[in-house]
């Protein structure tokens, strides 16, 4: 298959290039997925540090759903969203469709159970280590989950990434809510998918080496922080 | 307290955003077009919509999916303009009111494609309803669209016309991809199953290995797009003058003779045939 080779060369040639309709695509994938990851952690990490420390009925459940969730397809997700920002369906007065942020509101559904989930198993196993502790301390619930979260934050970080890596490799959501539409919402997995549909498969591989190599950096970045954090904290 | 912190400055980045987004939608002169695969993967619009942005200052958004799914979410109000190619799909949804006129915009034709082995034996024949006969008749793979798209209904009124039931075929030798056109040529030609497609895609197709026209010329296989603004009374959202800008523009003398002017390796993708003004 000469398709990988040539795929490789395109690569380089697209990443040297600094094509401004390239940078346009990528600068909007990131945005997207940086900005629902956000909005997931705040979401994510509050409920499931929550479920995690608290004991109310029907836990086990919040438990089961979040797990559940965790493997939404997102072309479900895209269309749950398409119906509800429809012009036709309940939000639709806010006209979000086919734009950016109704892509943010489909990635933030999809992956804010992953990190709900998780990050409560997290909490949780940290937070019967330190129970005995805490209690013998009369430490308060609040300061307890703030030095559970601190502690925790390491394993945190990996979280977000796996909500990150989700996010921006997900096409079936942001193609459905977003409508790959040029200068407008096209993002990388959808330019992917519209270069495999004209049946340039070199170019589309070579755009989905272009998003592994920034989801490297990406982790890359999250990694060094973690690095100098821990050094910082342990010197 | 650092959790506060941080909640409060993810919610701000959020809503920032967010309003960053808003603005710039409400800025711009802007209109959806709700529009097939085929004129989008051929690379049409490239063609046409800086051409006509430069004129007006309209930017005209794109959403490409199957004649079907675009029927459908212009019905949803989620778009001002449709552009697709299933002729009495178009005038349906004109009769139920959610278009306000349809009009011929440009056509083209559709072919069969196939692989060099032609297993059916069709090559080079012309008859569309006899190539699909033999087809069946040599339980040849074929791959169809089977997306309700305008070429699958095209496809399924040709194979009517044969007197073939492809759908008693399906998962044996009719192979129905569920998927865009660009998909099904990928699908056919990874399997070695003849292909109905668009010429306009068909031409723009990079991932043709060794396949060959083996059907084409039949009238039946004549492919007419239309254009219709998405009636307001149904949609009050709806950008009805800026959508009819666009309509009138390529219904124009302009506008046709740019269709016209669309070409790829030397050849004409579209061919204008609005009523003349």
């Amino acid at each position: 298959m000469h398709d990988f080779a040539e795929a490789f060369r395109l690569a380089f040639a697209l990443a040297a290039s600094g094509d401004a309709d390239l940078i346009e695509i990528i600068a909007l994938s990131l945005q997207v997925s940086l900005t629902a990851l956000l909005a997931s952690s705040v979401i994510g990490f509050g409920l499931g540090t929550l479920v995690a420390v608290a004991r109310f009925p029907g836990r086990g459940a919040a438990i089961v759903a979040f797990n559940t969730l965790m493997g939404l397809p997102p072309v479900v997700v895209g269309l749950l969203v398409y119906l509800m920002l429809s012009r036709a369906g309940p939000l639709g007065v806010f006209g979000l469709l086919y734009t950016p942020a109704a892509m943010i509101i489909a990635q933030t559904i999809l992956i804010t159970p992953i990190i709900a989930a998780l990050s409560r198993q997290i909490v949780e196993d940290l937070f019967l280590e330190y129970d005995e502790l805490f209690r013998s301390m009369s430490v308060p619930t609040h300061q307890a989950m703030a030095a559970v979260l601190w502690d925790a934050r390491f394993s945190l970080v990996t979280v977000a990434l796996a909500g990150f890596g989700r996010a921006i490799a997900e096409v079936g959501a942001v193609m459905i809510v977003g409508g790959n539409i040029d200068h407008l919402t096209r993002v990388m997995t959808t330019a992917i998918a519209l270069e495999t549909s004209k049946g340039d498969l070199a170019l589309a591989l070579a755009l989905g080496i272009v998003l592994l190599v920034i989801s490297m950096t990406v982790n890359a970045m999250a990694l060094s922080l973690r690095t100098t954090a821990a050094r910082q904290a342990y010197a | 307290m650092k959790v506060k912190i941080l909640a409060t400055a993810a919610a701000t980045v959020v809503v920032a955003s967010a309003l960053a987004f808003g603005t710039a939608m409400a800025e711009d002169k802007s209109i959806i077009v709700q529009s097939t695969t085929s004129t989008a993967n051929s690379g049409l619009y490239d063609h046409l919509l800086p051409k006509f942005q430069e004129k007006t200052g309209i930017t005209v958004n794109v959403v490409a999916v199957g004649t079907g799914q675009a029927i459908k979410n212009a019905k949803n109000c989620d778009g001002d303009v449709l552009l697709v190619h299933a002729k009495s799909a178009e005038e349906k949804f004109v009769s139920e009111g959610y278009g306000a006129a349809r009009t011929d915009l440009m056509y083209n034709d559709f072919v069969i494609v196939g692989p060099p082995s032609d297993p059916a034996g069709i090559a080079g024949t012309s008859d569309a309803a006899a190539a699909l006969k033999k087809i069946e008749g040599s339980k040849a793979l074929f791959a169809s669209r089977g997306d309700d798209s305008g070429t699958h209904k095209k496809e399924k009124s040709l194979w009517k016309a044969a007197g073939v039931d492809a759908g008693a075929g399906s998962g044996k030798w009719y192979r129905e991809t569920g998927s865009g056109m660009g998909a099904t040529l990928n699908a056919g030609t990874g399997m070695g199953a003849y292909v109905m497609t668009d010429r306009a895609t068909w031409i723009s197709f990079k991932n043709k290995g060794d396949y060959k026209i083996a059907v084409e010329g039949d009238t039946a296989l004549f492919n007419q797009y239309g254009v219709i603004p998405v009636n307001k009374e149904k949609c009050p959202s709806v950008k009805a003058e800026l959508g009819q800008k666009f309509i009138g523009w390529l219904l124009s003398a302009e506008g046709q003779s740019a269709i016209a002017a669309y070409k790829k390796d030397g050849q004409q993708l579209f061919f204008p045939n609005a009523p003349s003004v």
